[in-house]
């Protein structure tokens, strides 16, 4: 593999095939005429790619539900409880402190993220995962029942549900305005501003989407994977 | 230093030295998880080997002359639609060459979008499959007792125990 490499253009080479290809040209010379939204990553990562998108969000989704099913352990539910008592009081008090006062910022930060990811760096992805870490350093902090009590497990189930309704919705409701799926133009008669902005909007719900789910299945996965599915204390 | 190497090295290392880092990576991944015994080393070996995979990619994105990929004039957007509408009704002479400039993408200068956008799907997709994976050696340890190899081949054979 390394005798290979002397035929792979230049490192930094901008007439290389790759930066050459008719796709990649497309992308960077049509993304705001058609779609206004200058952040070309999202751009082709929501609407010219978007099923790709949506079954990547699906696929978090099947592994989250994979780790529930492979590890939960719905046995002994009054135990826990009593464990839950006990064992799980989370870091010390310069843990709790610092936590306490980070916390905010972290997830209005990572709201920015999901909200202005098509303007700048970010995205539902990223932002959803910035929103997932901050609940799993809430519970590293204050111990997993605290984080339990404000993103309980039925809650994580129902967020990355919806996370995928709102991404699949989007696109269906793009059908029954008769366009084909996830066409975003359609929607212009429901949305401000003509059909280029309903597609800057409709990435936008879709991302918003996107980090549902992969908020919903960071913790999950958090959650379960440091308790071997018992749920009842963190680390 | 001799001088075939030090040519070799100029000729062949020095510009594409992405693509050897990433062929070394791949290979300290590949080498984990085919000799390594422990189900948790293979899995290290994984990431490893994805890591490599994205370095690939997003290298190959790399421009020399350009920046992010977002396009940085979005915030004169408006007055841009005012230029257009003004240059088609009356002379096109008055627009002065810098707005004829930023209406035009040079794609130079924005590094290729579309790796980046691949490797994010990768990125997402190699955290499902880890978390996933810990999860099924997690409970591999419960039933068994330990994650290296043989021993489990050990505990599966019939008549073992």
């Amino acid at each position: 593999m390394l005798s290979a490499t002397k035929d792979f253009p230049d490192w930094r080479d901008k007439d290389s095939p790759a930066n050459e290809g008719t796709v990649s040209s497309f992308y960077i010379e049509k993304t705001e005429d058609l779609t206004k939204v200058p952040n070309m990553v999202t751009a082709v990562l929501a609407d010219f790619r978007g099923y790709d998108t949506m079954f990547e969000t699906i696929v978090i989704f099947i592994a989250g539900i994979g780790i529930i099913a492979v590890l939960r352990n719905f046995d002994e539910p009054h135990s826990s409880s009593i464990q839950r008592e006990n064992n799980d009081e989370g870091g010390g008090l310069l843990a709790r402190f610092t936590c306490s006062l980070i916390l905010p910022f972290i997830q209005i930060f990572s709201l920015y993220v999901v909200a202005h990811g098509h303007h700048s760096p970010g995205g539902g992805f990223q932002g959803g995962v910035m929103l997932g870490a901050s609940y799993i350093l809430l519970a590293l902090a204050f111990g997993l029942s605290k984080a339990k009590e404000r993103f309980s497990e039925r809650r994580t189930m129902i967020f990355a549900a919806v996370g995928i309704f709102i991404y699949v919705g989007w696109g269906v409701l793009c059908l029954l305005f008769g366009e084909e799926f996830l066409d975003y133009s359609a929607l212009n008669s429901i949305l401000p501003g003509d059909a280029k902005m309903a597609r800057s909007y409709s990435m936008l719900m879709v991302e918003i989407g996107v980090a549902f789910t992969v908020t919903a299945i960071m913790f999950s996965m958090y959650s379960n994977l440091s308790t071997r599915g018992r749920l009842s204390k963190g680390l | 230093m001799d001088p075939i190497i030090a040519t070799f090295i100029e000729d062949n290392i020095v510009p594409k030295f992405n693509y050897w880092i990433y062929v070394i990576l791949m290979m300290i991944g590949l080498y984990a998880m085919i000799t390594k015994n422990n189900l948790m080393k293979k899995l290290i070996g994984m990431a490893i080997f994805q890591t490599a995979i994205i370095l690939f990619y997003v290298s190959i994105g790399v421009k020399d002359t350009a920046g992010i990929p977002i396009i940085s004039h979005h915030g004169s957007e408006h007055h841009q639609g005012a230029t257009v509408h003004s240059e088609s009704g009356s002379s096109s002479e008055e627009v002065s060459p810098v707005k004829v400039k930023n209406n035009t993408i040079d794609k130079d200068k924005y590094a290729n979008p579309l790796p980046h956008v691949l490797m994010l799907t990768a990125i997402v997709v190699g955290v499902s499959t880890l978390g996933l994976a810990l999860a099924i050696s997690q409970k591999i340890f419960k039933s068994f007792g330990t994650l290296e190899e043989d021993e489990i081949l050990n505990k599966l054979r019939p008549g073992s125990q």
